[in-house]
């Protein structure tokens, strides 16, 4: 009973919050928001037993990127965004194709049936700590992946650069 | 214990808010939290199924979809302020010149 009273009132807050997020006015509620969702997303992955995406949740999300979108923020103009209309003239067009999205996926869920299990059973992970289980997927099965994903984050910081980077003056 | 399909359906309704925020918000810094909303709801069935399959392998998929969040948030918000200091605007019905 407690489990699912648990997982309810994370669900009921996620929902409510995503929500909340995209309806704000001011982009800085709406990141103010957002960082409680990521908390309480955080406190779902602790409930499905991993605890090291918990941490890295809250460290990269409500640590690096939410504060990156303030940052950003900070050099816009708000004043004009609080009295500006905060959606398209075709809204209902956009709710429509979300909702109807939603209802394919949730008549989905039912046919689902899974494949067969992993190794890594709870007692397992218990024995190893997960922290040391996961690297050792991540390191010995998805080492490639992973070499990727580095590149791709080199690629982020040179980009990121150079779009941001002031204009020089030509001849200069 | 609680249903795999529960946390897909939170998923779910999770991923749809973020995609009629990612089309009807004007403002692209809401548009850009909204794609963040969306990979968020993904990484919640992926760690589910993790869990419920007893298989690391959605947990090494999570570690990777925050990699590229990173990588797709700093490029996003560095296009944004390239954006602003050519139009300073941040609606996307204000940015036109390539409708044909």
């Amino acid at each position: 009973m407690l489990p699912i009273l648990f997982f309810l009132y994370h669900a009921v807050v996620i929902i409510a919050l995503s929500v909340v997020i995209i309806t704000r006015r001011n982009p800085v509620h709406s990141v103010l928001w957002m960082l409680v969702l990521f908390f309480h997303i955080a406190s779902l992955y602790l409930f499905l037993n991993a605890e090291f995406l918990a941490a890295v949740q809250i460290i990269l999300y409500a640590g690096a990127i939410l504060v990156l979108f303030l940052f950003v923020i900070m050099m816009l103009n708000i004043k004009h965004e609080l009295n500006a209309d905060i959606c398209i003239g075709e809204w209902p067009i956009g709710v429509a194709i979300g909702l109807s999205v939603m209802t394919l996926v949730i008549l989905g869920i039912g046919k689902f049936s899974h494949g067969p299990m992993g190794q890594a059973s709870i007692e397992a992970v218990k024995a190893e700590t997960h922290t040391k289980a996961l690297g050792r997927v991540l390191y010995m099965d998805y080492l490639f992946p992973f070499e990727i994903a580095s590149i791709i984050l080199l690629i982020a910081i040179v980009g990121a650069i150079v779009l941001a980077k002031k204009e020089k003056a030509s001849g200069g | 214990m609680v249903p795999l399909s529960w946390y897909i359906g939170l998923s779910a309704i999770v991923f749809v808010i973020g995609m009629i925020g990612f089309i009807v918000r004007r403002n692209i810094i809401i548009m850009l939290m909204s794609i963040e909303l969306m990979l968020n709801s993904v990484n919640i069935s992926l760690v589910a199924f993790s869990h419920y399959l007893q298989d690391f392998r959605g947990q090494v998929f999570v570690i990777f979809i925050i990699t590229v969040a990173a990588a797709e948030a700093a490029i996003g918000l560095a296009i944004l302020v390239a954006l602003f200091k050519n139009k300073s605007a941040v609606h996307t019905d204000e940015i036109m010149e390539m409708k044909g």
